[in-house]
């Protein structure tokens, strides 16, 4: 079965949940909202025909100022089976800023989702160990958000104990042998 | 001239004298103390990002930093220098503050590629603009990331300047 046909599949039994259906080089893309999204998901997982057993990225983006929802998960999937993939991306509201954890479907998608809370902020409902993953435990913020300061000088949002090492390191100058 | 083993005694270099049979030597403590520390550096090896490559490059046969008496040493504890090679993120921050904290005095600081000297191409919320903000560095060698040569020269400029140094070995310095 061709992605766009099932795309067309997807819409046929959520018709609902499905807002919109890209195809840009051949590579489809269906964009759902968050509500049903372990519906649709363990529907593609587990339908005999399509077998989408395998999870090849998770990730999310950031649209401020660019769409009205300004979070979206994208999910790669790839059916090893019939060497076919497709693309889901689900709508995540600034104000809502939660979504179904997939991990359940596919184990590997823990440490996406860790990534994906640990940048954006979004929270995967039902992961078992949603901590950062990248950036230290107390880090402040969500640094790949469009409204995230874009260079090294943070601010006020500096790490604590970055600001911490920089004091000792100037207040020890005064002892270094030079 | 006839040399007198036991009581002439020869310049070998300016400021050096030797006794030759009576097994002296004199000269300054500084020259000795400062000939002693330069050929014998024994860096702390902190290798974060693709600079690593280049130095283990350099101390591997082909380039042979064992001919300058440099020879890596794992614990900062037994390291007269240490060589931050590679991007230093804030979250690593506080360790090789720790880690240069651990080295005894007298301590040499290495900041080798674009990334240990200002933060090279990476100026992010992540990345720390150059070692300096955290310890004093003594050698910045730029490149991204420099060639094995350039890590030797800036060994040498190292070397170079504990050469010049004086009264760094008295308790009173």
């Amino acid at each position: 079965m061709e992605p766009i046909e099932i795309a067309e599949l997807i819409k046929g039994k959520f018709a609902s949940e499905v807002k919109d259906i890209v195809e840009f080089q051949g590579q489809v893309a269906v964009l759902i909202k968050k509500d049903k999204l372990l519906d649709i998901m363990t529907f593609l997982h587990k339908t005999p025909e399509l077998h989408f057993d395998y999870l090849a990225d998770l990730c999310g983006v950031d649209y401020l100022g660019k769409k009205e929802v300004r979070f979206e998960v994208v999910y790669n999937l790839l059916s090893i089976k019939y060497n076919k993939m497709i693309r889901i991306k689900a709508e995540v509201p600034e104000d809502d800023c939660a979504i179904d954890s997939v991990i359940g479907i596919w184990v590997g998608a823990d440490w996406h989702e860790r990534e994906c809370y640990d940048m954006y902020g979004i929270t995967f409902k039902g992961h078992p160990d949603l901590r950062r993953i990248l950036m230290p435990e107390d880090w402040d913020g969500y640094p790949l958000r469009k409204d995230y300061p874009l260079k090294s000088d943070l601010g006020d949002k500096e790490w604590k104990a970055f600001k911490e090492v920089i004091e000792i390191g100037k207040k020890n100058l005064a002892y270094e042998v030079r | 001239m006839i040399i007198d083993g036991t009581t002439t005694m020869v310049e070998v270099e300016k400021g050096v004298r030797v006794i030759p049979g009576g097994n002296t030597i004199i000269a300054a403590v500084d020259k000795l103390v400062n000939w002693g520390r330069l050929s014998s550096i024994w860096p702390m090896t902190f290798g974060l990002a693709c600079c690593a490559i280049e130095m283990m490059a350099t101390g591997a046969s082909h380039y042979d930093l064992d001919r300058f008496g440099v020879v890596f040493r794992g614990s900062p504890r037994q390291s007269d220098a240490i060589i931050v090679a590679g991007t230093l993120t804030k979250k690593m921050a506080p360790v090789i503050r720790a880690v240069y904290d651990q080295m005894p005095e007298p301590r040499y600081v290495i900041a080798m590629g674009s990334c240990a000297c200002t933060g090279g191409i990476y100026n992010t919320y992540a990345t720390v603009q150059g070692v300096d903000t955290v310890m004093p560095v003594d050698v910045y060698i730029p490149g991204c990331p420099p060639r094995p040569e350039a890590l030797l020269e800036g060994i040498m400029k190292l070397q170079e300047k504990i050469r010049k140094e004086s009264f760094k070995w008295s308790m009173w310095r």
